[in-house]
């Protein structure tokens, strides 16, 4: 499209008028900068660029999700009272008048029907913890899934590990100050965890409920740890998450002129800004439209907790539902010895195995760089595809976390499609363990599959849907080559090479030590890598041109005749081309 | 970017053989956005982000109103299961917030330059210059100081700020008392009836059909003294509750197989249970009339309560504690005794 760029919009392409006298604006910077120094700061980063994607955005949901946690939070510590203490319930909600519950269940029901704006904010509260966590989960799916954590990121991994867990504890503890009946129930099997701990279990119990469960003490610490302590840590992390973002700057898609080396897209200001405070304030609006019009979590209905009572398909939040679907499906094992008893059937599931995914969680990126020996540093991003022992690995620890999240709701699925409960549990069981490896198995195949498709499409064009007929009455699909700028960003990929013991050499070439894991480390090396497509080289681009060239010739008869499949490529302008020919 | 600090921090496309295969063909040319060289759509895009600002403000206006007129408290149900002020508060709300953030990206989108520019990356490692500095810096730091030479001083000083952990740990010693043998026991004892939970009436074992199951709780729970005031009340209560629940069920005498040296802990058919599912803990509730068997709602262990209590299907890993029955001169059940082992979720001094 050749367009006339001198009448271009001044908005864009002028230079910015020079102010005669400084502005008011021009007044208090100087004042700012005499005082602050900022503006060296400043001239680095107002104009530092980000580049555009849309998943680039999952974080971005997460940081202002966390915002608006804050503000809905603060105001709900305005009513909200942290206190066990009974009182006999008196507010406007009819069926639960002169009902004896603990004061965090009378607030909080006084925020829902008697301090107006209460409820949305509460219902806002809890939607804006969903999305907080959901997208967090999300977000470390895409860094994982495009390699983003490769040096020089890994300590921004640990730090986004550590954010998932502290935000999915503080859930937790949210959900437990309403002291409603699910609430109570939670904290209830959270003593039991508890006291499946070797050794200090009763005592860690004992302590944190001021005695014997449920105590008098624990609405309050909760609400401590829930408003003061995990806040504030979380906010050092975001706070150090963001620094490392900046600093680092943020990785890239591969394509025409986006390299190693630099970074391409829009400065912070203005675009990035806008484009990222709007998004906020559409965070926001979310939030509040999804605590006006849908039904969170409405305590009333529960009641206060009662420790006699529980209800029937109790819950917890989703985000704890796989360590409860570990907890279902665990066999009923417990060892008595030497005077003591050790509940596996709870140890096991509810404190081992999330430290243990955890822990794995965190390691991924220690682990992936340990066994590919790969020591440099990466900018550029990479297709899932284009990693698939990596993305394998992703999708069986997703299937894990999906069978057991899935095993968390068993009776509702007994319920629903009318299993048995006890078939659902001895199926799970085994599921959990098979259904990652299949995953694993698949997902790899699939993954290099696809790297297959992408070398063709390369080698020799992409199917046209056109079918040719020879002279000789054979059939074959005519093939177009990709434009140059997929062709580039498919070949702008590393060359992989499988770790060999003895590959390392120190700076002054002295091969390194030999380790004692170097035989797995290699073994495993081999299944990362020897089974991928490696990016097609100058000389198997010469090669494939040559035979297409020849192919060419031949059909070059059909050149510029009706349907020689340039129409329909999309890789071109039609405008103004005679799709049916000359008649 | 030529700097090579050796092989670890040598970029991915330094090495020869990771050029692609195709050479870079650079950064596509801009195009230009029809705002950019229309005056007539840059103005309309212009109108249009306006206007959603102003809808923002409409929209808070509303919200206003809405706050002022509609009225909380018991109209809980007044729409659609919500509080009609809830409803409008939320979407005026959230109107506001939108129209500005679509605003806002609308005017980046339209009329906001969109050149891309490009930037350079630097290592995140420091230049091996300020390296060489920083460590002499150090170095000379701990010559200075002398922290090498004088162990003495060093370990001492770090023997200190360690022992310093140890009263931030002992000072969170008076967060709870110890255990002691709390959990062993709970407020049953001998002759205490057996009450309905919620009226706290007692049971005649002639009330009770063979497959009723009741909820049932110590009389002391109910108990008031002389002056009418309950003798638990705030945290005991809550306490003996949380251990004391118990299930009732009578079932055919002869369909129970009593465990050994439980032979007469039933009364005709009734056999009672501790309600505190020895999992982690859940109140149990679900009854299976036929089977005498009972669910746990939480993570559905079940127990068979003709049969001592064990486990027959689930996570938990122990039989329900079973309460020992016997009849009052009034022929009210009453327990024989309290529990004969702890009830609830194991725990480690358990045994
Ligand atoms: C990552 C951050 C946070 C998460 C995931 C979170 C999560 C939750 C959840 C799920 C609830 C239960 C809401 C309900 O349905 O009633 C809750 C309640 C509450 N939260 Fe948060 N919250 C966070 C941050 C905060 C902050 C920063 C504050 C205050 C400064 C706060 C104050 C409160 C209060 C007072 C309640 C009890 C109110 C009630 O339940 O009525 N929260 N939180
Ligand atoms: S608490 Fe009863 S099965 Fe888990």
């Amino acid at each position: 499209m050749s367009v006339d760029t001198s009448k271009v919009a001044d908005t864009n392409a002028g230079t910015a008028a020079t102010p005669k006298k400084p502005g008011k604006a021009g007044v208090v910077a100087n004042w700012a900068d005499e005082r602050l120094g900022l503006g060296t700061l400043m001239k680095k980063n107002l104009r530092k660029v980000f580049p555009d994607h849309w998943s680039f955005m999952l974080g971005e949901i997460a940081l202002w999700s966390f915002v608006v946690l804050l503000l809905s939070g603060v105001f709900l510590t305005l009513w909200y009272t942290p206190s066990m203490g009974e009182v006999e319930y008196q507010g406007s909600y009819n069926p639960l008048r002169g009902v004896e519950m603990s004061e965090a269940m009378a607030s909080t029901l006084r925020l829902s029907f008697d301090v107006r704006g209460g409820l949305l904010m509460r219902q806002m509260h809890h939607w804006a913890a969903m999305l907080f966590i959901a997208s967090m989960m999300i977000h470390l799916l895409r860094v994982y899934f495009t390699g983003a954590f490769r040096k020089p990121r890994e300590l921004n991994w640990v730090i986004g590990s550590l954010l998932l867990l502290l935000g999915t504890l503080e859930g937790f503890t949210g959900y437990s100050l309403p002291d409603d009946l699910l609430s109570g129930t939670g904290i209830r099997a959270a003593d039991g965890f508890m006291k499946s701990m070797p050794v200090v279990g009763t005592y860690m119990s004992f302590f944190l409920f001021g005695g014997e469960f449920p105590g008098e003490s624990i609405i309050p610490r909760l609400y401590t740890v829930h408003v003061l302590l995990i806040p504030g840590i979380l906010l050092a992390l975001i706070a150090a998450h963001m620094l490392l973002l900046v600093y680092h700057k943020h990785t890239q898609w591969p394509g025409p002129g986006r390299t190693e080396e630099n970074v391409v897209g829009f400065p912070m200001l203005p675009v990035y800004a806008a484009k990222a405070g709007g998004f906020f304030f559409i965070v926001f609006g979310v939030s509040a439209l999804m605590g006006g019009l849908l039904t969170i979590n409405p305590v009333w209905k529960f009641g206060p907790y009662d420790p006699t009572k529980v209800t029937a398909g109790s819950q917890p939040d989703w985000y704890m539902g796989w360590p409860d679907g570990a907890l279902r499906i665990m066999p009923g094992w417990e060892s008595h010895f030497w005077g003591v008893t050790l509940s596996w059937n709870v140890f096991l599931p509810i404190i081992v195995l999330p430290g243990l995914m955890f822990t794995i969680l965190m390691m991924l990126p220690f682990l992936e760089s340990w066994i590919t020996g790969d020591k440099r540093d990466h900018h550029l991003l990479q297709r899932p595809r284009n990693a698939p022992t990596r993305t394998a690995v992703m999708v069986a620890l997703m299937t894990f976390y999906g069978l057991m999240w899935a095993a968390g709701g068993n009776d509702i699925i007994a319920i629903k499609l009318h299993l048995s409960i006890n078939q659902i549990t001895y199926f799970m069981r085994a599921a959990v363990f098979i259904g990652p490896v299949i995953a694993f198995i698949i997902t790899r195949r699939w993954c290099i599959s696809l790297q297959r498709h992408d070398e063709q499409k390369l080698l020799h064009g992409y199917e046209t849907g056109i079918i040719m007929r020879s002279a000789e009455g054979g059939y074959s699909e005519r093939h177009l080559p990709v434009n140059e700028t997929e062709a580039y960003t498919l070949t702008a990929r590393e060359r992989e090479e499988v770790w060999t013991p003895g590959d390392e050499t120190d700076a002054n070439g002295v091969p390194a030590k030999r380790g004692r894991f170097d035989g797995l480390r290699a073994k495993l090396s081999t299944l990362m890598y020897a089974d991928n497509v490696q990016p097609v080289t100058k000389e198997e681009l010469e090669a494939a041109h040559h035979h297409a060239d020849h192919e060419h010739e031949l059909q070059a008869s059909l050149d510029g005749q009706p349907a020689d499949g340039h129409q329909f490529d999309g890789h071109h302008a039609v405008d103004g081309e005679n799709l049916r020919g000359d008649h | 970017m030529s700097i090579d600090h050796g092989r670890d921090v040598t970029r991915a496309a330094d090495s020869e053989k990771n050029l692609p295969a195709i050479p870079d063909p650079g950064l596509p040319e801009h195009t230009w956005r029809p705002t950019d060289v229309d005056e007539r759509l840059a103005k309309r895009a212009e109108r249009q982000v306006a206007t959603l600002f102003g809808l923002s403000s409409v929209c808070v206006l509303l919200f206003l109103v809405s706050y002022f007129t509609l009225d909380v408290g018991d109209n809980h149900t007044t729409f659609a299961g919500f509080g009609a002020s809830t409803i409008a508060l939320g979407s005026t709300l959230g109107g506001a917030l939108l129209f500005i953030g679509i605003g806002i990206i609308q005017w980046a989108r339209k009329l906001m330059g969109d050149h891309e520019i490009s930037e350079m990356r630097h290592p995140a490692r420091s230049s091996d210059e300020d390296r060489e500095e920083t460590l002499k810096a150090l170095a000379l730091g701990a010559e200075e100081s002398g922290i090498g030479r004088r162990p003495l001083v060093r370990n001492s000083l770090l023997g200190a700020v360690g022992l310093l952990g140890l009263p931030a740990i002992v000072m969170l010693r008076d967060l709870g008392p110890l255990p002691g043998n709390k959990l062993y026991s709970t407020v049953w004892e001998k002759g205490m009836r057996v009450v309905r939970d919620v009226v706290g009436t007692p049971i005649n074992q002639a009330d009770l059909e063979i497959g009723d199951l009741v909820n049932a709780e110590p009389e002391i729970v109910f108990a008031v003294d002389e002056d009418g005031e309950h003798v638990l009340h705030g945290v005991e209560l809550q306490v003996a509750k949380s251990k004391a629940a118990v299930i009732l069920l009578r079932m055919d005498p002869s369909d129970i197989t009593p465990g050994k040296g439980r032979e007469n802990w039933s009364v005709d058919g009734i056999v009672c249970y501790s309600k505190i599912c020895t999992h982690v803990g859940c109140p149990i509730s679900l009854n299976e009339r036929k089977t005498h068997h009972l669910l746990c709602p939480c993570h559905q262990s079940t127990f068979d309560l003709a049969d001592s209590g064990k486990v027959v299907f689930g996570p938990a890993a122990r039989a329900l504690p079973q309460l020992p029955l016997m009849v009052d001169e009034e022929g009210f059940l009453v327990a024989q005794s309290d529990f004969t082992e702890p009830v609830g979720p194991s725990f480690w001094e358990r045994g």
